[in-house]
């Protein structure tokens, strides 16, 4: 078996051909598997861990597949993306059907308060927040290279992450209040956005995480 | 800043070209859907649509190739609509590269299989659309048509999209069938009837003639995002034109 260069975690849920044909065409002629086997993803030289649907589902069929162990080791070992539901389960709790995600974020996942919620000109706010939001980077990060301040990304999602230790965050979105929309912290970085989705922007922050040595 | 108001142009497919009907009828072709797709990528469209309109089983397997080849070459969301009659079309189009699948008339015959799809995908993949008519003889003002515009359903528009959002559709693709191909604007009365029902966003079809009225659909009608075919296809416009236009009428959205 040839080495593994980026292994996509498939746990059964979402569109996982998007991600893999957004890395295919960033990085051309590396190894990209799109596996749901753990030795496939510890054997990876990186992980991408998307996610879409609903997080308890998520949590449910990722422990089907004996995943858990897997993912909890490769986010802590080796350059680890995380994308939407995949940023979500890395955190304790979810309000989503009051379940536990993997815990390795202090904080909850929480859902956007929807009917009180108005844009600048009255109008209703809708749920799930679908669309491009302009992204705001708090630090600077390698995965950030390249990409302007407030650059709009791909997102579809009703729940968002908070996390406890500040510090995590790498960038923010308004709607309307601000919430974290990325986070970075060693070998991790994990977004709410759809990378795989966002045009050029999306494609730039996908080849700097394949080009991305963490120290 | 926040959350911008998307421009959707609409391809509707048949054995492997696109093509332009006017009311659902008298088809034009407007080209090879791949170099399309590119071309409106470049152009800075923030999603596609392809519909299907054929949707015979022999045409099938054509749209799954056309998809497949636009997912490897251009990265926005890309919705898929037309014949989608079962959780495993659903399963099949998300394989071969689509995002969201667009149900209709199957939403109508069976319900319960939008509840499914959404229960089994999530519902950030599943539109429902909605082919509404301004009618008369109903105690409502617009009722929901099926088959392509040909079968009245007896259903108020307004409360079958707050029907569908219970079983889990997260957006709603509204067309006004007395627009469609008119050129006369969106149905904006419609469109925000549906757009204050519902808690999840809706994209406005039907109508587009000029720039004004991809305005007039956001801030008229309520809608989240405008879809349009023709005055992309032919030249008339491009989505860059029709951004830089909504911008200098307050809107905002990715440029």
């Amino acid at each position: 078996m040839s080495k593994v260069d980026i292994a996509v975690v498939d746990y059964g849920m979402g569109n996982l051909r998007s991600v893999s044909k957004a890395l295919e065409h960033v990085a051309p002629g590396k190894n990209i598997v799109v596996t749901s086997r753990p030795e496939e993803v510890a054997g990876a030289e990186r992980v991408v861990f998307p996610g879409q649907g609903a997080m308890p589902d998520c949590i449910r069929e990722l422990d089907a597949r004996g995943l858990r162990s897997a993912i909890i080791d490769a986010a802590k070992r080796k350059p680890f993306l995380g994308i939407c539901i995949g940023l979500q389960m890395l955190f304790e709790h979810s309000e989503e059907g009051a379940v536990s995600g993997l815990g390795l974020f202090k904080g909850n996942v929480k859902r956007f308060a929807g009917a009180d919620m108005v844009d600048a000109h009255g109008e209703k706010l809708k749920v799930p927040h679908m669309g491009w939001n302009q992204v705001y980077q708090v630090q600077a990060h390698p995965l950030w290279r390249g990409i302007d301040d407030g650059a709009r990304f791909y997102y579809v999602h009703s729940y968002y992450v908070q996390p406890e230790d500040t510090a995590v965050i790498a960038g923010f979105s308004n709607y309307p209040d601000r919430f974290s929309c990325a986070i970075a912290k060693d070998n991790l970085f994990a977004v709410q956005f759809h990378p795989e989705k966002s045009a050029q922007a999306g494609l730039q922050l996908l080849s700097n995480f394949v080009n991305w040595s963490p120290s | 800043m926040g959350l911008a108001k998307r421009i959707i142009p609409c391809l509707d497919v048949t054995n492997g070209r696109v093509v332009k009907g006017v009311n659902f009828l008298e088809l034009r072709d407007a080209g090879d859907p791949v170099e399309i797709a590119r071309r409106y990528d470049e152009q800075g469209a923030d999603e596609l649509t392809f519909l299907d309109i054929t949707a015979s089983s022999d045409n099938r397997g054509l749209i799954l190739h056309i998809i497949e080849e636009v997912a490897s070459q251009v990265f926005i969301p890309l919705t898929v609509g037309g014949g989608v009659r079962e959780v495993e079309d659903v399963r099949r189009l998300l394989n071969a590269g689509a995002d969201k699948v667009s149900i209709n008339t199957t939403a109508v015959l069976n319900p319960g299989m939008v509840q499914a799809a959404a229960g089994r995908f999530g519902s950030q993949c599943i539109v429902v659309a909605i082919d509404a008519k301004k009618v008369e003889n109903q105690p409502f003002e617009w009722e929901v048509f099926t088959h392509g515009g040909r079968n009245a359903t007896g259903l108020d528009a307004v409360k079958w999209a707050e029907y569908m959002v219970s079983l889990g559709a997260g957006e709603l693709l509204v067309t006004s069938m007395d627009r469609d191909g008119t050129k006369i604007g969106f149905n904006n009365p419609l469109n925000r009837a549906i757009s204050n029902a519902v808690e999840v966003p809706i994209i406005a079809s039907g109508g587009v003639g000029n720039l004004q009225h991809l305005v007039d659909g956001v801030k008229e009608g309520g809608a989240d995002a405008v879809l349009a075919a023709s005055i992309f296809h032919y030249g008339e416009y491009t989505v860059r034109q029709a951004k830089e236009y909504m911008v200098q009428h307050g809107i905002e959205v990715r440029l």
